[in-house]
């Protein structure tokens, strides 16, 4: 049999009726458009979702002191004072699976650079903050051993400080004032821009640790110890080890609960994953649906024109076609009328993610997976519903056929 | 005595429509030899179309034998019977049948699309010619509804004729042709009878019938009258004798 024939008489009866192929491919139009176009918006969130996750640090581990609990009374997260300089000493000296570790403090201060001023987070940390933190330096230099060691009053401004400190201008060199005490600013943060639960990134002022811990701290409780992994499969080993480590450190016996608390990133990453797993799931039904209505449309339409075209069916048998020819014929025919619209709907739905992405301020990631998928699948529902239509013409008596009014 | 092609015996078709049964054959029997030439005469609805059905394998008859070729058509299955259509049979309908919005050189390929043997190595060259046969040669590219009723019916003649069969089962060819087109027509068959070609062909004119080798009448559903027509008229013969006036 010759197939390039019989694609072409596909074809030649699928044009032969525009507008009602056209409202045919509708089902399947709308149904893979609208999957291509999800599965693309979706794909781009995550992606921006991860790139957030990683930009808060590179398996990021996060200490932070436990809820003091008075007569069952809690206090909040971090009330209890028990992280100290010492247990940063502590994961330093025996911690095996941890790349970095680093004191964070936090002060929430007014800072003034001439006559403008601005309130924001001034963080402290040690030289290894930058790189667990995931902060990199656009200009300027970081702080170095000894700045840590002399507890030096220089700064590092986030993106979003500078600009409102310096508009226009290079921060580098200038003072500026964190409370009352004189800073000098050594530096500026490459943006990081938003978290992935929205706070702005660049909002902050990095010093050393002892420089804020001492000069505008307490002198003594830290907010957090922050720590890298050393690889991200064996996140869980390491927050074992930091456990153990901490729970000796804080003299803690057995049946003593934790006086900290340890977070990771890979929980951040579930809730991401746990997400988008629930849309997947979703889009996949919506596939379903969709190609199931889209299929049945195309069962029906089938029918229509087996019915509609019982005399050529009739004629084509009658000079010599075998059954089988006039069953690959129609399921020729349906499988490209439905692969027609899973093209259309690839298209549409590419550009419709395109525009929403444009739109919604998100990525539009293209998975070349999906879009074989939507190829297959749509040929697929165009054989499996076309194949009763069909069987139908195929099975009919040429005679009967030829006298059909 | 050259090879039987075709051979019937005792057939009947009973058409059973519920309330009333038709009897369209009651008991025919009949050979056609290889190279024959035979016109089928009888009145409206007396079975000649309903026995080229049976003879083309569209339709199986109620009882009795069909053998073609010696071989028993009720013995074989959709797809044999669909190869015999295409390779053996070369079938002109009473209506035309031609497919609708499709050109009269695509209409006369179409069997061959369906040629699995390839018997017929160039399909189109070979429609072009087989149209070119009928005097069509210039209405290639037309859609039947294009054509006029006897344009119609020689495509239907070039369709069953391209895939060159050894029989060409013809119900009423002429039925809608001027008398010079017919003999044409018939020239053409006569023509291809000598080179062989078996034919059976159905006409209501007596006129038409002396240009075969042999005459069958039906009546009723059964043959009533079957004899050899001595001295066939010779259509290019009489061709010629028309008046050269009468060509448009
Ligand atoms: N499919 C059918 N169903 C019922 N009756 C039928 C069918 N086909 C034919 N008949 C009947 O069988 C008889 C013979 O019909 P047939 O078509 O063979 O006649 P015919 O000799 O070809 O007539 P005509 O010269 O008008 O073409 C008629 O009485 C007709 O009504
Ligand atoms: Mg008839």
């Amino acid at each position: 049999m010759k197939w390039r024939k019989l694609f072409l008489v596909a074809i030649k009866s699928i044009a032969r009726n525009k507008m009602r192929s056209l409202l045919t491919m509708l089902g399947i139009i709308i149904g893979v458009g609208s999957v291509i176009c999800l599965v693309a918006l979706g794909q781009g969130s995550q992606k921006d979702i991860e790139g957030q996750v990683a930009s808060l640090g590179t398996n990021l581990l996060i200490i932070r002191p436990g809820s003091s609990q008075l007569g069952g009374v809690h206090g909040g997260a971090g009330s209890l004072g028990t992280l100290k300089l010492k247990d940063v000493t502590a994961l330093r000296n025996n911690a095996s699976l941890l790349q970095a570790v680093s004191p964070e403090i936090r002060v929430q201060s007014q800072v003034v650079a001439g006559v403008r001023n601005w309130n924001t987070s001034i963080y402290g940390g040690d030289i290894e903050y930058l790189s667990i933190r995931n902060y990199q330096i656009a200009s300027g230099r970081i702080f170095s051993a000894r700045d840590l060691l002399v507890r030096a009053k220089v700064a590092l401004l986030g993106q979003t400080v500078a600009d409102q400190l310096f508009p226009g201008e290079n921060p580098i060199g200038a003072r500026i004032r964190i409370g009352n005490v004189p800073f000098q600013v050594i530096g500026v943060l490459a943006s990081k821009g938003q978290s992935a639960m929205g706070s702005d990134q660049d909002d902050v002022i990095l010093a050393p640790s002892t420089t804020v811990l001492y000069r505008l701290g307490d002198g003594k409780t830290l907010r957090s110890i922050v720590a890298s992994a050393s690889s991200s499969e064996q996140m869980d080993e390491a927050k074992a080890e930091v456990q153990q480590i901490l729970r000796s450190a804080h003299r803690l016996s057995g049946e003593v609960e934790d006086d900290f608390r340890l977070r990771d990133q890979t929980e951040i990453n579930q809730m991401a994953t746990r997400v988008t797993g629930t849309l997947t799931l979703l889009l996949s039904a919506i596939a379903g649906v969709s190609l199931l209505v889209g299929g049945i449309g195309i069962m029906n339409i089938m029918l229509v024109s087996v019915t509609e075209r019982t005399r050529e069916i009739g004629i084509r048998l009658a000079i010599g076609a075998r059954p089988r020819d006039v069953l690959a014929q129609f399921l020729i025919e349906s499988a490209t009328l439905s692969l027609c619209g899973g093209i259309i709907g690839i298209g549409v739905g590419l550009g419709g993610a395109a525009a929403g992405g444009q739109l919604l301020g998100i990525s539009v990631v293209i998975n070349p997976l999906v879009i074989a998928l939507a190829v297959i699948f749509t040929g697929a529902v165009g054989i499996f519903f076309g194949f009763y239509p069909a069987r139908k013409a195929a099975n009919l008596n040429p005679i009967d056929a030829l006298r059909y009014e | 005595m050259s090879a039987e092609t075709l051979s019937i015996k005792d057939v009947t078709k009973v058409f059973d429509l519920g309330d009333v049964q038709v009897h369209a054959l009651r008991g025919v029997s009949f050979n056609v030899q290889q190279g024959e030439f035979i016109a089928v005469m009888g009145s409206s609805g007396s079975g000649k179309s309903t026995l080229m059905n049976i003879l083309g394998c569209l339709d199986l008859p109620t009882s009795g034998d069909y053998l073609l070729d010696g071989v028993p058509v009720a013995t074989l299955n959709r797809n044999r019977l669909a190869d015999l259509r295409n390779e053996k049979i070369g079938f002109v309908f009473q209506g035309f049948n031609l497919l609708p919005r499709t050109t009269a050189l695509e209409n006369v390929e179409l069997p061959l699309l369906y040629d699995r043997r390839q018997r017929i190595p160039q399909p189109r060259d070979s429609a072009i010619v087989a149209l070119t046969r009928v005097g069509l040669g210039d209405r290639l590219h037309h859609h039947p509804n294009q054509l006029s009723g006897g344009q119609q019916q020689r495509v239907a003649i070039a369709r069953a004729l391209v895939n060159s069969p050894a029989i060409v089962l013809a119900d009423e060819p002429s039925g809608n042709l001027d008398s010079r087109t017919t003999l044409e027509v018939l020239a053409l068959f006569q023509q291809l009878n000598r080179e062989g070609l078996t034919l059976v062909l159905v006409t209501h004119e007596t006129d038409v019938s002396r240009y075969a080798s042999r005459l069958v009448e039906l009546r009723d559903g059964r043959i009533c009258r079957d004899e050899p027509i001595l001295v066939p008229r010779d259509a290019k013969a009489d061709l010629a004798k028309l008046p050269a006036e009468e060509h448009l």
